[in-house]
């Protein structure tokens, strides 16, 4: 066994070729990322807030320029077989830009104070400490996150992106790490923040250790990590299975674990609701784009030969995910949480599409994503608006009468919630009939039904908040803070694409079905 | 198919066993006459102060996050250390080195910056 291994490895070194180009749009997020540390170390704090915002948004534009242009003219297997970048890949790359920039615009939101509203201007200090205090009266900022959100999004473009199962854990921590702190860095309500920080870290850490055990046992039985090695394995090898089946499953909780599938959502409403709004905004839409990514790249290039062996139970999983998110999100008196469960729900249509394993299911996917995506990340800046008595008012008693209030809000929170339901003219619709229309024609129709039924208990919750915003009384001291150009951009954004999407949905689905092929 | 693995169980299993039997043995055959001095927790024959649950620095957590970071640097220093005299690599890993170390270095410039290398 010994000398048949020493046969295989390689008698001389082979330098690996990198295709530059093609790795380009990450090279620019990361070494953007690498300047904002330099600039958080070495630029005086009143320059920091505008110098890290604009640091950080010519990035993400010059990583979207690049992706449509050098990677999308490089495209291949590059690094050694360690990142692939093919259509899927780059179009995936390209939204978790564009929604990461949309993101970003929330985040930098300071109203009229000199730093970031949302965020801590102490996060290493117990809260309410005497340091906290000193840090306040000093002028501490947080601008870290910009460089942070940098990070994160690095981690998610090569999470998509990686063609080997252990680039694939680099990009799951790498992308995680800077979200775990992210969520403790809220300026109100720090306890639930830290709280939602630590419970996101150690359930974090268990979804890595469930993923890597699985891709050790794959790479027991492949003998290669290499995504493509693993589908030439899988079609050709027969035995083992006690260590292929195990480890699919392991690899494929480790994903779900990422995308916030019941059962393993556990951690979702918690981490929402402490993380500041904004960040659970670019968390909920940009982890759940980049981890789909990867589990269509993994069940659709590496696993599809033993799909019979993991489909019942993806089905089982994703008619659980879209039954919990929608009863639950019936019980909760939170906004925040209200749109935890609502996002656990959406986690379970896009599962549908994923299921439906043909091309049709790799194109609604995305078009689901995209369109989650800006919805999601404008409904938690619209969140971040509405304070009572200096806190952000997420109970949803709070909400009553906000139509009477702020009208102008109120209509557009009114549309974003008509888009999570799904009526015509918005985004949703089209994303769900694209989904359910890919699952039909995969032969799931039992799926179809049941996301229906879902779909129907989500359209009472997000109605029953309409009809709170504008046909009861407004009480209690909600107010909705005067947005400046940073938020208000990200939420016309946000809601502009919506609209465009329920309107003229064809451009997308046409770019997102012509990109449907993976590299193996 | 699984054999090797089960060589490895044996093994473990065989270890286990080796170690149950050593302990069980002293315990047999070992005289037992305890005292309140023998039964207190060893210092270095100094009296121990307090509980076993005792408050530690934790301002050392970063010293052992910069100590990580150049542990692993120097693991990736070695290798390089072989191929920096061959023609057809130097500059190239040269190049690529300086660039690893520089990324160390940015999140070391940030920490002093911050004051962190500072002890209160």
């Amino acid at each position: 066994m010994i000398a048949s291994m020493a046969g295989a490895l390689p008698t001389e070194f082979v330098m690996t070729q990198i295709s530059y180009a093609a790795v380009l749009p990450m090279l620019l997020v990361f070494g953007g990322a690498m300047i904002g540390v330099l600039i958080e170390a070495f630029a005086p704090r009143r320059f920091r807030h505008e110098a890290q915002v604009t640091l950080t948004l010519l990035t993400l534009v010059a990583a979207l320029v690049a992706i449509a242009t050098s990677a999308r003219d490089h495209q291949g297997i590059t690094a050694a077989g360690a990142v692939v970048i093919d259509g899927p890949a780059l179009i995936f790359q390209g939204v978790i830009v564009a929604l990461a920039a949309v993101g970003v615009l929330a985040m930098a939101e300071r109203f009229t104070a000199d730093e970031a509203d949302a965020f801590t201007q102490s996060g290493a200090a117990v809260p309410g400490s005497p340091r906290e205090a000193a840090a306040v009266r000093l002028g501490a900022t947080s601008t870290e996150v910009f460089p942070l959100t940098l990070f994160a999004v690095a981690g998610m473009m090569l999470f998509p992106a990686s063609a080997d199962l252990l680039v694939m854990f680099v990009a799951l921590e790498v992308l995680s790490l800077p979200l775990y702190i992210l969520s403790g860095l809220a300026r109100r309500r720090r306890l639930l923040s830290q709280e939602a920080s630590l419970k996101y870290f150690l359930l974090g850490a268990f979804s890595s250790a469930f993923f890597l055990f699985g891709a050790a046992l794959i790479y027991g039985y492949a003998g290669s990590l290499e995504l493509s090695d693993i589908a030439t394995a899988v079609q050709n090898q027969s035995g083992m299975d006690g260590l292929l089946i195990p480890g699919v499953l392991l690899v494929v909780v480790g994903l779900l674990f990422k995308v916030g599938a019941a059962p393993f959502h556990a951690w979702t409403p918690d981490v929402y609701q402490g993380a500041p709004s904004p960040v659970t905004g670019f968390m909920a839409a940009g982890t759940k784009v980049a981890a789909f990514g990867a589990l269509l790249r993994v069940l659709y290039v590496a696993f599809e030969g033993v799909r019979w062996d993991w489909m019942p139970i993806l089905w089982g999983v994703a008619i659980l995910t879209m039954v919990v998110g929608a009863v639950l999100s019936v019980t909760q008196t939170d906004m925040k949480r209200l749109l935890a469960y609502s996002s656990i729900a959406h986690a379970g249509f896009i599962l549908v599409g994923v299921l439906a394993l043909n091309q049709k299911g790799v194109s609604s996917t995305l078009f689901y994503l995209v369109a989650y995506g800006f919805m999601t990340i404008a409904a938690f800046a619209i969140v971040a608006l509405v304070r009572s008595s200096g806190n952000e008012a997420t109970h949803l008693s709070q909400w009553a009468g906000l139509g009477k209030r702020s009208p102008i809000v109120a209509g557009v929170f009114a549309f974003l919630l008509l888009a999570f339901t799904g009526i015509p003219l918005t985004s949703g619709f089209t994303a769900k009939f694209a989904v359910f229309a890919a699952a039909v024609a995969g032969g799931g129709t039992w799926l179809v039904i049941v996301g229906i039924i879902c779909s129907g208990i989500t359209a009472f919750v997000y109605i029953r908040i309409i009809v709170l915003m504008y046909f009861s009384e407004p009480a209690g001291d909600t107010m909705v803070m005067t947005p400046t150009v940073m938020s208000t951009l990200c939420i016309s954004l946000g809601t502009l694409v919506t609209l465009w999407l329920g309107i003229i949905p064809s451009p997308l689905l046409d770019l997102a079905s012509q990109s449907t092929l993976f590299l193996r | 198919m699984l054999s090797p693995y089960l060589v490895v169980g044996g093994v473990v299993l065989v270890g286990v066993l080796l170690f149950v039997a050593a302990m069980g043995a002293r315990r047999l055959i070992a005289p037992s006459a305890p005292t309140p001095a023998k039964e207190s927790t060893y210092e270095c024959g100094v009296d121990p102060v307090g509980e076993g649950w005792a408050q530690t620095n934790v301002r050392y957590f970063l010293y052992a996050f910069l100590y990580v970071i150049f542990a692993v640097d120097a693991v990736y220093l070695f290798p390089w250390a072989t191929v920096i005299r061959s023609s057809d690599l130097a500059l190239a890993s040269l190049a690529e080195v300086g660039i690893f170390v520089g990324v160390l270095l940015i999140g070391l410039a940030h920490a002093w910056r911050h004051g962190l290398l500072r002890w209160l």
